[in-house]
């Protein structure tokens, strides 16, 4: 069997695609994070909440009503992003003058309470969700095996993300919403309803999330912790990335996936740190992130 | 439920025509402010500004900084913390009303610092705003009057030199079909060439029927282009110069404005 310093290329290939998988999900869950921190101006801590709530949503789906996979990818997030508009109009609209402290200490209440529902409800080990018929099995691609699911998991969050970054850079709809973020005030008083595309930002990047645990839910178990455990990193990406970079956000995800994978190969030690070590040079170096602008 | 949607969208035609019709009777007034006052927070600005522009108008807001000029536009904009008073747009009364509503009863605004989208190419600093009225400009006629935006449509808007920021910033208004304009200062800081490429541009408008408010620094640019100069002191109008009184007043709007 070849080797690369020593270790397995199959063990390799193996450990850099399950980082991967990991880091499709780090990006666009920082994607989500990114574009509401951009417009409404909140840290919304609630985002791994959401992730839970998109991974039970499908579980839910399937097992009570029997809809199946593909159904759940559409209803879930969208199911997600009507929550995330109930809580933006009656809670966090008021809090948009007041400093990013108050929204976050608020989304984190949000996390800390819908977490407990699910819990309460369901306990704290998982529920597996089955893979679809078509997804069982995998590639052989000679040096290594791919499974089936987790190309899909990887090929969809990369078209999300792209098609997100799209419609932000290169659309009317984009525009708005840049000038809105850059000077909501003044993009209000040319006549774009700025109140309104805030709600429809939460909603999406929330929706976004929800969609990530959809996608989520056949690779680890549907549990009322799968958030909390998720968002830690996810918030060390979106520093590492700098806060508000739709691009920084996508590119800082995949490649902290990554490296994370490097590491369970070299020295498993590290893994679950190695994040925060580059979250701590980076703002050492660069504070504003990599993909950031100094203010 | 599907009654409910219905007699919204018949109740929104109606209020629209109603509007139209008004707009189209109403001939006099584009804009009338009274006692209008505004904070920022605790500090009360405005103390009661009243005026009113006849449609067709370019009025000029005077006065050293600090006298609530700019404040003036914004709280007609909606911009400021409270407001209170009337401000009557096209006839429809925009003291209560958010401000991406005012800005659709046909305002247009040039801000102070110009407001490019530093985020936003030039061209899609043109096309940002969304149309207010119906005879706008085309985009056409717009690279025409400023051939300079044509060249640089895929610039980032802040990397345009300061000229062509203030010419952007004029032409997106003309886009919208805007018929009121609120100008804040739109010489400052520019090449006399371009102020008095901007006061063709002013002109032109003013020929073309355009409503407009203008802030302004300048007094030698403003002169000859207004029918009336207010002089704000203090939050308030202190003195109203018709165009014809303007030599017999020069003494006294030097002493207001300090010059």
């Amino acid at each position: 069997m070849t080797e690369i310093f020593g270790v397995p290329t199959q063990a390799l290939m193996g450990q850099l695609m399950i980082g991967l998988v990991n880091g499709s999900f780090y990006a666009m869950l920082s994607l989500g994070l990114a574009v509401i921190f951009g417009m409404l101006n909140v840290v919304n801590f609630a985002h791994g909440a959401f992730y839970m709530m998109g991974a039970f949503f499908s579980w839910m789906l399937l097992n009570y009503f029997g809809v199946n996979y593909w159904w759940s990818l559409l209803l879930a997030p969208v199911g997600v992003a009507l929550v995330g508009i109930v809580i933006e109009k009656t809670m966090l609209r008021w809090l948009y003058q007041l400093d990013h402290l108050y929204g976050l200490l608020l989304t984190f209440g949000i996390a800390l309470i819908i977490e407990g529902i699910f819990r309460d409800q369901y306990g704290v080990s998982g529920q597996p969700y089955d893979l679809p018929e078509i997804f069982k099995g995998a590639f052989d691609l000679g040096f290594m095996m791919l499974p089936k699911y987790r190309a899909w998991v990887v090929v969809a969050c990369l078209s999300v993300c792209l098609a997100t970054w799209f419609v932000i850079e290169r659309t009317r709809l984009g525009s708005y919403l840049r000038a809105g973020t850059e000077n909501p005030k003044l993009a209000q008083a040319f006549g774009i309803n700025v109140p309104l595309m805030v709600t429809l930002t939460y909603a999406f990047g929330v929706g976004l999330a929800g969609l990530a645990g959809v996608l989520a839910a056949p690779v680890y178990q549907v549990s009322p912790l799968m958030g909390s455990n998720i968002i830690i990193v996810v918030f060390a990406v979106v520093v590492i990335g700098g806060m508000g970079s739709i691009l920084g956000a996508i590119l800082t995800g995949l490649a902290l996936g990554l490296i994370e994978g490097l590491t369970k190969v070299f020295y498993p030690e590290a893994s679950a740190t190695v994040v925060f070590v580059i979250m701590a040079i980076v703002l050492l170096i660069r504070p504003a992130g990599l993909f950031g602008r100094e203010k | 439920m599907n009654a409910v949607p219905k007699t919204q969208t018949q109740t929104q035609t109606q209020t629209q025509t109603q509007t139209q019709t008004q707009t189209q009777t109403q001939t006099a007034t584009a804009l009338h402010v009274a006692n209008l006052h505004a904070y920022y927070g605790e500090s009360h600005i405005l103390h009661g500004v009243s005026f009113e522009v006849k449609r067709g108008e370019l009025i000029t807001l005077l006065g050293r900084n600090g006298a609530g000029r700019t404040t003036t536009l914004k709280a007609i904009l909606g911009l400021t913390g409270k407001r209170s008073g009337s401000i009557k747009i096209n006839g429809n009364e925009a003291i209560g009303l958010a401000s991406h509503k005012i800005a659709r009863l046909g305002i247009g605004y040039c801000p102070e610092e110009r407001g490019i989208f530093s985020s936003l190419s030039c061209e899609e600093n043109l096309m940002l705003l969304p149309m207010v009225g119906k005879n706008g400009m085309s985009v056409d006629e717009i690279y025409s009057m400023f051939p300079n935006l044509k060249e640089r449509r895929s610039s980032q808007g802040t990397r345009l030199s300061g000229g062509e920021q203030q010419m952007l910033a004029m032409a997106r208004i003309l886009r919208t079909g805007a018929d009121i304009l609120l100008l804040d200062e739109i010489t400052e800081g520019l090449a006399p060439v371009i102020v008095q490429t901007l006061g063709r541009v002013i002109r032109e408008l003013k020929a073309k029927g355009f409503t407009i408010i203008m802030v302004e620094q300048n007094f030698r640019f403003a002169a000859p282009l207004a029918d009336r100069h207010y002089v704000m002191e203090h939050g308030k109008i202190a003195a109203v110069v018709e165009k014809h009184e303007l030599a017999a007043k020069t003494a006294m709007l030097h002493e207001f404005l300090g010059v």
